[in-house]
């Protein structure tokens, strides 16, 4: 939640609420008054599709197409919903530097606003998964245990036992969860970036999902305990084996070249 | 002279002229400039001719001893004092427990200390004077070897195992055939293979049961581009042979475009693009399942084994040796999807019987 | 009559302590004829020397570890629901063992200490013997008489892989049930007797409920059993044979020049024991190893991404990955050469280090006692074969851990696979041919040294005009200690015909050894150490360089 605080003082914060505020007051608004909601929804919905398209145009037009199909460079957006843009976007993979096999992640240059402004674009050219609510990627209260058997049915191949990541095929990698917004690991599962497969709802439930943010909360954040010390990246053997050596022996050979060093000679004088 | 006759002409003893250069000491003369000088004399450190330097040797040795028993203590009172489940954050070792780091430093320094002291003692104060001891040749010399020979013939003749051979067979016989009893009794280690390692749980009409909900798959949960894994119907966790059940029952669903199925055969035993392969890799049974949703290509984590799934998982790369077993399935009345039948072959690492 | 009896009863009453029990022990077990040619033995100084002590001393803290966790230990695989204090594991199904591993961790104070000691006096261990293998490789301290203690030592080495590899396997995690796997499916490619074996073995189809205890009793009895007696063998040997030496002024083959066990090899080997104890304590109070509540409990179809084995494994792990998915199937079988080969390799792999000692005294033809130490650069041929052998090792360990390597240096995967592949093949080669030129450069320069002296920085004006540096000739033991390395010659089939005029038959190994002493100490293979002559000729024309 450090990250939810840290944002509350971002200049665009107040823009974020405001838009929130907008959103909120028109599905209210929409709940209560079933019969001219639609008007108003409208309204503020194809605003922010307007503003999203404005800046789809600019961002991402030039490889997905300037209507979300897709072109060589990049797949087709129909269908693959808000949840994808918030997490494409918001983890900073997009817009892209260069059309590959994996995008890694770097820093977001879009506000949050901007983001949704994105994802109400593309959310508008097909249905898709819409973003999560903190309700649903709360960790709180959630089954540890039980996350980590999931975690290690269904995530723990490519992204390790505590998710440090892994190499895939051909250059290709799943990448370390240290310190992952949950709402981004919530996201990841629902629509599978890239190449991660999708995790839907009907075949890992929300629960699941809940459990298995709470697992990686635990086992792999800042304040993670290792009872046992240092815990050499996480990688297993590999990195015990080079601690080993390294440390463990080497230092055992320092130790040994001073055993059996000569001592000093007094100097002759 | 050939080599032949004289294997040892090209050792260097054989040729050395100068036994001076890798011999006995001698004094170096025109004739043998590199001779052996001879054990340079004894230096005298510090400690050896200044008493208050030994002195201060010998508190240092003792400063050692002696924060090697506080430590000691340390250790108790740690053991004592420190709950097993604290945890402290000490940088740069992260959130680690209180217990572990300070029984681990404490016992570590009781032991290093006494270790340092007792290496510094006989560093410092104990004669360094080098002290050359003689060796002598392991080979024993000849008159001993034949008083052993001569001894073993006698004994040898005495036993007389030479000339009664009847004795002599069968005592080899028996000490050989013993041993198999030995051997006849591992048997009940385990049962024989026979067909165990080609069948599965898997049978037709047994639902494929979602590992992580423990509910029956239908077709519409499993979207294009999800990976799920199954087992089969009324395979529990709790149950006594869940483990090794599961080893070889384990599944892998992943629904594909039908059009971008390559081989005939697996579109055929797939269900509307779904496609269920076992997820035990054929090369030594790892649960394979780094599922590449883009590419299609499922990865090993342990030996990298490449299997392309829309492709009747045929090995692109890694030291796997033939495909991923396909499971046949389809819908029931119920909707739910089942198995159309056992694997068509053993699943997991292959085996001399498989063929 | 009267004195004996006098000096008898006076010992009696005054003897200290200490000496009576020593009388006592004596009467029975004969200590001072023991003691007699052992008490002041020589053991010569060399840091080089003390890494065999690494290896006793891990392996003692392992067994005095190891009993101690034997106390807490459960060798079973009874499924159990968990309700220890580790709470992310809370409710899960797991075996005894992962269990009672966890309450090692978690519940007993100081298990984890000891756990973590364990295992790394364990990593420690075989990496010691390693170094300690390859030392006595490169000093070619294997030679007559050494070679019995030399496969003692490779058979150390092996049985420690096997034992690391057993007790890994123990607490039943995810990681080690991955390993076990790997194992049964290995066992599963052996011709013939393939499954039968992997049925025996696992009590049946994997992993069955057994494993645990069998490999339990293999752990913690057979193969440390087998140890043991060989360690006591391996130490009885280094007495009798008494400790190799470097060349040095006053150090020649028949003699051992050093300091004596009482009192400072006493002191300095026990104190040693103690350094590496504390050493290992600390390292298991800041580092954590095999931290297996985050691996979680072993299930079948569950792994996770870097699944490797202990370094140890790791070279074995490298040839397994970097095989190619060879299978042939006939008449109803199937050949499972993808791991059958790898399997084949790994034994033929280590066998040649193992042997190496015997193809060089063949070689050599060399039947001598040898106890001065070789200088690597001094047999170039045997040091660049060992930079060759450890050099396809190194790359198979990069291999095992291949996807490590991919992650960290942001390699594909099979980029890197593709690199082991050729590298095993291509890299002792390149190894071979670098440290032999290498070792033949240091062999020049000791000769330019032997010869010139030594370059002192100082540059000198000659009077007409010319700079010069001044070379200091060296001192009568530097001179001594660089020329006293033996050379062979190689060895001859000789003419073709013999003096009659005969055709000789030579016979084909005959042949072989000729070549192979050729390329061992050819002109290209040696650098001649110089000659009297040749020192007398440079020394006495004064001045030049």
């Amino acid at each position: 939640m450090k990250k939810l605080s840290a944002r509350r003082r971002h200049p665009l914060a107040a823009v974020v609420v405001l838009l929130l505020a907008l959103a909120a007051t028109g599905g209210l608004y929409t709940a209560f008054a079933p019969a001219d909601k639609a008007q108003a929804e409208t309204s503020a919905q194809s605003l922010a599709i307007d503003e999203g398209k404005k800046l789809y145009a600019v961002g991402c037009a030039s490889c997905h197409g300037t209507g979300g199909q897709g072109t060589t460079d990049g797949p087709s957006l129909v269908g693959v919903g808000a949840a994808a843009v918030d997490f494409q976007v918001g983890t900073g993979r997009m817009p892209a530097q260069q059309p590959g096999a994996q995008v890694p992640d770097k820093k977001n240059i879009y506000s949050q606003a901007e983001i949704d402004q994105l994802a109400a674009f593309v959310a508008s050219l097909g249905a898709g998964p819409a973003v999560p609510t903190e309700e649903q990627y709360d960790p709180k209260g959630a089954d540890i245990a039980a996350g980590g058997e999931l975690f290690r049915t269904n995530c723990a191949q490519c992204h390790n036992f505590t998710g440090k990541g892994g190499a895939l095929t051909e250059g290709k990698y799943a990448p370390p969860l240290d310190d992952v917004d949950p709402k981004y690991i919530y996201e990841a599962m629902l629509h599978g970036p890239q190449n991660m497969p999708v995790f839907p709802d009907t075949t890992l439930t929300e629960k699941n999902k809940k459990d298995i943010i709470a697992y990686l909360d635990t086992v792999n954040s800042d304040d993670s305990e290792s009872p046992g010390g240092m815990e050499l990246g996480g990688l297993g053997p590999v990195s015990e084996g080079l601690f080993g050596w390294i440390f463990g022996l080497g230092g055992l050979i320092a130790v040994a070249v001073w055993v059996a060093a000569r001592t000093a000679k007094a100097k002759k004088s | 002279m050939s080599s032949q006759e004289n294997p040892d002409e090209n050792l260097p003893a054989a040729r050395a002229t100068d036994g001076h250069a890798h011999g006995d000491v001698g004094v170096p003369d025109e004739k043998h400039p590199f001779a052996d000088p001879g054990l340079p004399p004894h230096q005298h450190r510090i400690q050896d001719i200044d008493e208050r330097a030994a002195k201060r040797s010998e508190r240092t040795v003792a400063l050692l001893f002696t924060v090697s028993m506080l430590a000691t203590i340390g250790f108790i009172a740690s053991f004592v004092t420190i709950p097993a489940d604290r945890i402290v954050y000490i940088f740069p070792l992260g959130h680690i427990s209180g217990l572990n780091f300070a029984l681990g430093m404490t016992l570590g320094l009781a032991l290093f200390c006494i270790g340092a002291g007792a290496v510094h003692w006989a560093r410092t104060l104990m004669s360094d004077e080098e002290i050359a001891d003689e060796r002598h040749a392991i080979e024993a010399p000849p008159e001993v070897k034949a008083k052993v020979m001569a001894d073993f013939k006698q004994g040898a003749k005495e036993s007389a195992l030479g000339r009664r051979k009847l004795l002599r067979n069968t005592m080899f016989g028996a000490l050989t055939l013993f041993p198999l009893s030995g051997i006849v009794l591992l048997r009940d280690l385990g049962p024989l293979p026979e067909d165990k390692l080609r069948h599965t749980l898997w049978s037709k009409g047994k639902l494929l049961v979602n590992m992580n909900t423990d509910e029956p798959l239908r077709p519409s949960d499993v979207t294009v581009g999800s990976l799920t894994f199954a087992k089969p119907e009324g395979l529990e966790e709790h149950d006594h042979d869940f483990q090794t059940e599961i080893a070889k029952a384990a599944l892998m669903i992943v629904r594909l475009q039908p059009e971008n199925i390559k081989d005939k055969r697996e579109l055929e035993w797939s269900h509307d693009g779904i496609v269920a392969y076992s997820k035990i890799c054929t090369h030594v049974g790892c649960p394979i399942s780094l599922y590449e949703q883009q590419t299609h290509h499922v990865l090993c984590p342990c030996h990298q084994s490449t299997f392309d799934l829309s492709d009747g998982a045929r090995v692109i790369f890694g030291p796997a040796g033939h495909p991923l077993p396909q499971l046949r399935i389809g819908v029931n009345d119920e909707g739910y999807l089942e198995a159309l039948g056992d694997f068509d072959e053993p699943v997991g690492p292959a085996f001399w019987e498989r063929g | 009559m009267s004195t004996t009896t006098t000096s008898d009863s006076r010992s009696r009453e005054k003897a200290p302590a200490g000496e009576r029990v020593a009388d006592w022990a004596d009467g029975r077990l004969g200590i001072y004829s023991l003691a007699k040619a052992n008490m002041r033995k020589i053991f010569p100084d060399h840091w080089s020397f003390m890494l065999g002590e690494i290896c006793l001393y891990s392996f003692l803290i392992i067994i005095l570890t190891g009993v101690y966790l034997t106390l807490f230990f459960h060798p079973s695989m009874n499924e159990i629901e968990y309700h220890g204090s580790y709470v992310p594991l809370q409710g899960q199904l797991m075996s005894e063992a992962f269990a009672s591993t966890l309450d090692i961790s978690f519940d007993v104070r100081g298990g984890l200490l000891i756990r973590q000691i364990h295992h790394w006096a364990a990593i420690v261990f075989l990496a010691g013997m390693f170094v300690h293998m390859m030392r006595v490789f490169f000093t070619g301290a294997f030679r007559k008489p050494r070679e019995v203690n030399w496969l003692f030592g490779f058979l150390l080495f092996v049985l420690g892989m096997f034992t690391g590899f057993t007790g890994y396997s123990l607490p039943d995690d995810l990681l080690s049930g991955t390993g076990v796997r790997f194992t049964q499916g290995a066992i599963l490619s052996m011709p013939i007797v393939g499954t039968y074996i992997s049925m025996f073995l696992f009590g049946g189809e994997f992993p069955g409920g057994d494993f645990v205890a069998r490999f339990y009793s293999i752990h913690i009895l057979l193969l440390p059993g087998i140890m043991l007696g060989l360690v006591v063998a391996h130490l009885i040997l280094v007495f009798y044979h008494k400790h190799t030496q470097f060349a040095g002024p006053g150090r020649t083959n028949k003699n051992v020049v050093g300091m004596p066990l009482l009192p400072v090899y006493m002191a300095k080997a026990g104190g040693f024991f103690f350094l590496v104890f504390g050493f290992i304590a600390m390292m298991a109070a800041v580092a954590t190893i095999n931290p297996i509540w985050v691996l979680g409990p072993y299930r079948p179809d569950q792994v996770s991404t870097g699944a490797q084995p202990d370094w140890y494994m790791g070279f074995a792990e490298g040839l397994i990955r970097a095989m190619p998915g060879w299978e042939i199937n006939f008449w109803g079988h199937t050949l499972v050469l993808g791991v059958l080969i790898p399997l084949v390799l790994f034994g033929v792999f280590l066998a040649v280090i193992a042997l190496y000692p015997f193809i060089e005294s063949w070689v050599t033809g060399d039947k001598r006692e040898h106890h001065i130490l070789d200088r690597p650069r001094n047999a170039p041929t045997r040091t660049a074969f060992g930079v060759a052998w450890i050099t396809g090792y190194v790359i198979m360990l990069i291999g095992g851990g291949n996807d490590i390597v991919a992650t960290h240096f942001h390699l594909s995967i099979n980029s890197v696979t593709w690199f082991v592949r050729i590298g095993f093949f291509a890299g002792p080669v390149i190894a071979f041919i670098v440290t032999k030129r290498i070792c033949l450069g240091l062999q020049r320069r000791d000769k330019d040294k032997v010869l010139h002296g030594r370059e002192s920085g100082i540059i000198k004006r000659l009077p007409h005009g010319e700079f010069v540096e001044v070379h200091e000739p060296l001192s009568q033991e530097a001179l001594h200690t660089l020329t006293a390395h033996e050379q062979y010659q190689p060895a001859e089939i000789g003419p073709a015909v013999d003096e009659n005029g005969v055709e000789r038959k030579v016979k084909g190994p005959q042949k072989l050894r000729a070549k192979l002493s050729n390329a061992y100490y050819g002109e290209d293979s040696q650098i001649p150490k110089p000659t009297a002559e040749e020192y007398k000729e440079i020394t006495s024309g004064h001045g030049h360089h």
